[in-house]
C-alpha cells in the first residue's frame, strides 16, 4: 500500500522536481470533504475512491508498534470492506482543528493508541457502513433493512443486486452521518483479532520509505546543533567567523538561550563546521552535580520522613515491628536514554504568513502547539505534517518537543527556507529526556508460618510529571501518581498483590538531568523492585516463588492467571535443563496483566545467556496477535538492553555517554526465544500492548540470575557487576 | 570531483574526499535508503555493499569508494523483483520501525552471498546490526526461511 499522506506526497513531489510545496487542501469543496486522493469522505474516519481503494484515517503515530494496523483493522472491521483495498491517510492537526478536533488525541504514548481510541473509530466505521447501504438503498428505493454489506459490496437481498463501495460513495458522503450505530459482538470479528501483516512494510524493505531525516524540498539547507552540554546552561559566546568561510555554510544562529546551530547546504557540511565552531558556555551551578551526588540525595530520600503515599492499607509499621522474621533490601534504577534509531529531527519552513514543520512525532498536537509558541503565528498558519518515526519510545511525545523548538527557532532566522535540523548522535544521546533515577528500600515482615504480614516499599527519586506536567503533580498536593506504576492504589497500574498492611511511598528527589516518559515509563524499576524482593520474601519464608505469590494474588484472578501460564510454559516446577535456572515475575500495567518466566544459564560465573522468555498478557482485547508477539519480543530486547548494559552517568552536570559504543544495545547473538502467550479475557478495559511486557523481563532474569549464582543483583545496570550477556 | 558508481549508475560528487561515504549517497546523489544512525560504525544502519562486501559506510571515506562498485537497499531489487532477503522480510513482517532494516537486509543479503545456509551461529557472528524494536526474532526466522527454500 501507499502511505497516502501528505507529508509523503511533499517529499515525493520535492524528490522528482515536480509539484510546489503549495498544494490543495484536501477537505472544503462543494458540500463534501475529500481526502488528499479526492475521494469522498463517508464520516470523517474513511474516504472511498470509486475504485473502491478505502482511505482510513489515523491520527495516533506510527513508529514501529503497529498501531495503523491495528487502528486500520478496527475501522474496516465495522466498515465490511475489502482490506486488500485499504490505505493510511494521517489528517494533520490543523485539519483537525479546524474541524474541532474531530480526530480527537493525537498523543501516541502510554499504550494508548487503540485502547483509548477503539470505540470511536469503530463506531467511524460502522456510521460509513450505514451511509453506503443507505446510498445504496436509496438508488435502488428499496428499504434500508433489505440491504446488507460484506466485503465493500452492498447487496439487496430480494433482487441480489450489488453495487459497490467505490460506486456509492459520493451518494453517502452527502448522507447525515449517523450518531447511534451499534458496533459488533467482538465474536463476530473477521479481521480485528487477526494475525494480519502490517499496511506499512512493502517500503520499508526497498528504501523507499520517508522518515523525517530523509525529506527533500527544493531550496532546503540542513542544520546541525549544539545545546549547552549541562542541563540548565546557557550559550555565551560563539566565533562564527571560525567556520563562515568554510565551503557551503550558509549561517551559523544562536537558538534560544543555549544553544548553537550551524546551517550549510549539506547536514555533513554543518556538523564538520559544528565541530570547529569554537563556544562558550556559561555551564551554571548544575555543573557540580555528579551521578554520585545524586545517589547521595535519592539515599536520603530512603529514610525521609516526607514521602507521597501511593498505596497503603493496614497499618505497616506496626506489623514489621511485630514481624516473626523481616526482610530489606535496597535497590537502585539509573537514568537512561531512548536511543531511537532516527536520531531527533525536524523540518521546518518559517515565512510571516506560515509556519509548517514536517517529520516525526509522536503527537502531532503536541508538535503542532510548539511550532505555534515558537513561530509566534495564529493556529490557523501553522500546520504540522507526519513522517514515519525511526522510533519513538517516549522521546517523541509532547514532552518537550525540544527539537521543533529548536527548528522553528532556526527557520525564523531564514525565512522562507525550509531548514532540516538533525541532532548528531551525540546530541541526541546527551541532551535526552531521561528514563527517570531511582533508589528503593524495601522491608517485609513474616510471620511464624512464612505468610507475608506487612510491606513497605519506599521508593526514592525522579518525577517526570513534576518536570514536564507540574499542574498534575500540584492537584494532587505533590504526589506524582505515575511514580507508583506497577503498584498503585488503583486503576491501570494497580498493585497486584492483596498485603494486609502495605506502604508504598515516594520521597521525591529532583535532580536538574531532565526526566521524560522512557517506554513503559515507571513499571521498568517497580517491576524489578517488587518483583525482585517478592522472590526474596519468599527465600526468607521458605516457599516457592510461585506458590508464595499465589497466595497474594487471590484477590487478582488475571494477574495469577497470566502468571500461571508464564509460569506454565516455562516448565516451572518440572526439572529445568541442566545448567539452566528459572525466574518468574508478574504486573499489571497500562490496563493489561502481565508475566514473564525466563530460563537462564550462567558461565564463569558473569556470562549470562538468556534462553527462552516467555510473556504472558491479557490486554482483554487482542486486536493483532502477530503483531502484539512482535510488540512483546521487541519490548523485551528494550527491557533486557536497559538491563544489562544501559546507564547514562552525570558527570560535571552532563551525561557522559555519548553513542552506542558505551551506551550498547542487544544484538541479535543474545537474543532469547521469545514465546509469547496473549490471553485476551474481554470486559469493558482494553489493555495496552507496547510497554506493559518490557518490565516483566528484568525481574524474571534477575530472578532466575539468583537461582544460577546465589548473588542478589540490585542494581541495573547489569555491567557495573560485571555481568555480561552473551 | 569523485566518481561513483551506485547501483550500476556513475555519480559525480563534489566533496571533501573524507566525507563519509554514507553522506555522499544520501546528501549528493540523493538515496536516502541509507540512514544514518550513530556515525561511528557502532550500529549498521548505514551498511552498504563496496565490491560486494558490506560495509559501515557512516566511517568509510568516499574517496576510498571511488572506482569501487556500490550497492544500496535501492539496488537490491533486480528487473523490479525483490531480492530474496527482501521477499523474506515482507513474509515474515520483520520490520517494525524499519529504520535499520535497510542496513539489517544489507548485511543479510551479504551473509548469504557467503554463506547460503548461515547457522545461527553464522548469524550471530556475521549480523550486529543494532534495532531498538527488537526484531531480532523475525530476522532469524526469515534468514532461515530463505535457506530452507534453497533447499
Amino acid at each position: 500500500m501507499k502511505m497516502n499522506r501528505r507529508s509523503f506526497i511533499i517529499s515525493t513531489a520535492a524528490a522528482t522536481g515536480g509539484l510546489a510545496l503549495g498544494f490543495r487542501l484536501p477537505f472544503g469543496g462543494p458540500g463534501v470533504a475529500r481526502a488528499a486522493d479526492g475521494s469522498p469522505e463517508v464520516g470523517i474516519w474513511v474516504a472511498i475512491a470509486p475504485n473502491d481503494t478505502v482511505n482510513i484515517r489515523v491520527v495516533r503515530s506510527e513508529m514501529g508498534q503497529g498501531t495503523i494496523t491495528g487502528l486500520a483493522q478496527l475501522v474496516a472491521e465495522e466498515l465490511e470492506c475489502n482490506w486488500s483495498k485499504v490505505r493510511i491517510e494521517y489528517p494533520t492537526p490543523g485539519e483537525s482543528l479546524k474541524r474541532k478536533r474531530a480526530w480527537g488525541e493525537f498523543s501516541t504514548g502510554g499504550s494508548r493508541g487503540i485502547r483509548e481510541s477503539h470505540q470511536y473509530v469503530r463506531q467511524g466505521g460502522a456510521a460509513a457502513r450505514t451511509m453506503l447501504i443507505q446510498a445504496a438503498a436509496n438508488q435502488w428505493g428499496v428499504p434500508v433493512a433489505e440491504c446488507t454489506a460484506a466485503n465493500s459490496v452492498v447487496t439487496h437481498g430480494p433482487s441480489k443486486r450489488t453495487l459497490r463501495y467505490g460506486q456509492v460513495a459520493e451518494a453517502a458522503a452527502r448522507l447525515e452521518v449517523p450518531k447511534d450505530v451499534k458496533l459488533k459482538d467482538p465474536k463476530d470479528w473477521k479481521i480485528v483479532g487477526k494475525p494480519i501483516k502490517r499496511l506499512d512494510t512493502a517500503d520499508k524493505v526497498n528504501g523507499k520509505m520517508t522518515y523525517g531525516i530523509d525529506l527533500k524540498m527544493p531550496g532546503m539547507l540542513n542544520a546541525a546543533i549544539k545545546e549547552c552540554p549541562v542541563f540548565g546552561g546557557k550559550l555565551k559566546s560563539f566565533d562564527a567567523a571560525k567556520v563562515e568561510g568554510m565551503k557551503g555554510v550558509k549561517k551559523v544562529v544562536q537558538v534560544g538561550d543555549n544553544a548553537v546551530a550551524v546551517v550549510a547546504e549539506t547536514w555533513w557540511v554543518a556538523k564538520s563546521a559544528l565541530d570547529a565552531l569554537p563556544i562558550v558556555w556559561d555551564e551554571g551551578d548544575n555543573a557540580k552535580v555528579s551521578s554520585a551526588t545524586i545517589a547521595e540525595q535519592l539515599k536520603a530520600g530512603l529514610d525521609a520522613d516526607q514521602a507521597f503515599v501511593g498505596n497503603q492499607n493496614g497499618n505497616a509499621k506496626d506489623a514489621l515491628a511485630g514481624a516473626a522474621k523481616k526482610v530489606e533490601a535496597v535497590y537502585a534504577y539509573p537514568y537512561q536514554n531512548h536511543a531511537c534509531m532516527e536520531p531527533m529531527n525536524i523540518t521546518v519552513r518559517y515565512t510571516p504568513e506560515k509556519c509548517e514543520a514536517w517529520g516525526p512525532t509522536q503527537n502531532g498536537e503536541g508538535a503542532f502547539a510548539a511550532v505555534l509558541a515558537a513561530s509566534g503565528l495564529p493556529a490557523d498558519k501553522v500546520d504540522v505534517y507526519k513522517t514515519m518515526l525511526g522510533g519513538g519510545f517516549g522521546r517523541r511525545g509532547a514532552y518537550p518537543n525540544d527539537y521543533v523548538t529548536q527548528a522553528v527557532l532556526i527557520a525564523k532566522q531564514m525565512p522562507g527556507t525550509p531548514i532540516k535540523l538533525l541532532w548528531s548522535r551525540e546530541e541526541d544521546m546527551q541532551h535526552g529526556r531521561y528514563h527517570p533515577v531511582m533508589q528503593c528500600k524495601l522491608v517485609g515482615g513474616l510471620d511464624s508460618s512464612g505468610n507475608l504480614t506487612g510491606l513497605h516499599m519506599r521508593i526514592s527519586g525522579q518525577s517526570i510529571l513534576a518536570a514536564v506536567r507540574p499542574e498534575v503533580v500540584q492537584a494532587q498536593k505533590g504526589r506524582d501518581p505515575l511514580s507508583f506504576q506497577g503498584v498503585f492504589e488503583s486503576g491501570e497500574h494497580a498493585f497486584s498483590y492483596t498485603v494486609p498492611n502495605l506502604l508504598i511511598d515516594h520521597a521525591m528527589r529532583n535532580p536538574h538531568v531532565p526526566p521524560g516518559f522512557w517506554r513503559g515509563v515507571n513499571i521498568n524499576q517497580n517491576a524489578i523492585f517488587i518483583e525482585c524482593f517478592m522472590d526474596e520474601l519468599a527465600e526468607a519464608a521458605g516457599q516457592d516463588a510461585l506458590e508464595f505469590r499465589r497466595k497474594l494474588l487471590a484477590n487478582n484472578p488475571r494477574g495469577w492467571g497470566v502468571l500461571k501460564a508464564a509460569a506454565d510454559k516455562i516448565g516451572w516446577g518440572k526439572p529445568a535443563p541442566k545448567g539452566r535456572y528459572r525466574g518468574i515475575s508478574v504486573l499489571k500495567a497500562f490496563n493489561s496483566y502481565v508475566a514473564g518466566a525466563a530460563e537462564i544459564s550462567v558461565t564463569g560465573g558473569n556470562k549470562v545467556k538468556v534462553h527462552r522468555l516467555v510473556g504472558a498478557t491479557d490486554p482483554g482485547y487482542a486486536v493483532n496477535t502477530a503483531q502484539i508477539e512482535r510488540q512483546v519480543a521487541g519490548s523485551f530486547v528494550y527491557g533486557l538492553s536497559a538491563l544489562f548494559f544501559q546507564e547514562c552517568t552525570v558527570k560535571d552536570g552532563r551525561i557522559e555517554q555519548s553513542n552506542f559504543h558505551d551506551y550498547n544495545s542487544m544484538r541479535i547473538a543474545q537474543m532469547p526465544r521469545v514465546e509469547s502467550i496473549i490471553m485476551p479475557t474481554g470486559g469493558e478495559v482494553w489493555g495496552g500492548i507496547g510497554e506493559p511486557t518490557i518490565c516483566v523481563a528484568a525481574p524474571a532474569v534477575l530472578n532466575a540470575f539468583y537461582r544460577a549464582t546465589g548473588k542478589r543483583l540490585r542494581t541495573v545496570p547489569l555491567k557495573n557487576h560485571g555481568v555480561e550477556m552473551v | 570531483m569523485i566518481s561513483l558508481s551506485i547501483n550500476g549508475k556513475t555519480h559525480q560528487v563534489d566533496v571533501d574526499p573524507n566525507t563519509p561515504l554514507l553522506w555522499a549517497i544520501r546528501e549528493q546523489v540523493g538515496l536516502t535508503g541509507t540512514k544514518y544512525g550513530c556515525g561511528v560504525a557502532q550500529c549498521g544502519a548505514c551498511t552498504v555493499h563496496v565490491d560486494g562486501a558490506p560495509v559501515r559506510s557512516c566511517s568509510f571515506p568516499v574517496s576510498a569508494a571511488a572506482g569501487k562498485k556500490i550497492t544500496t537497499i535501492e539496488g537490491l531489487a533486480e528487473g523490479g523483483k525483490l531480492n530474496q532477503v527482501q521477499q523474506a522480510w515482507i513474509r515474515h513482517d520483520v520490520p517494525q520501525c524499519g529504520y535499520c532494516q535497510s542496513g539489517m537486509i544489507m548485511a543479510v543479503t551479504a551473509l548469504l552471498k557467503e554463506k547460503p545456509k548461515p547457522t545461527d551461529a553464522d548469524i550471530n557472528a556475521a549480523i550486529t546490526n543494532i534495532c531498538r524494536c527488537g526484531t531480532f526474532q523475525q530476522v532469524r526466522e526469515a534468514i532461515h526461511s530463505i535457506s530452507k527454500q534453497s533447499a
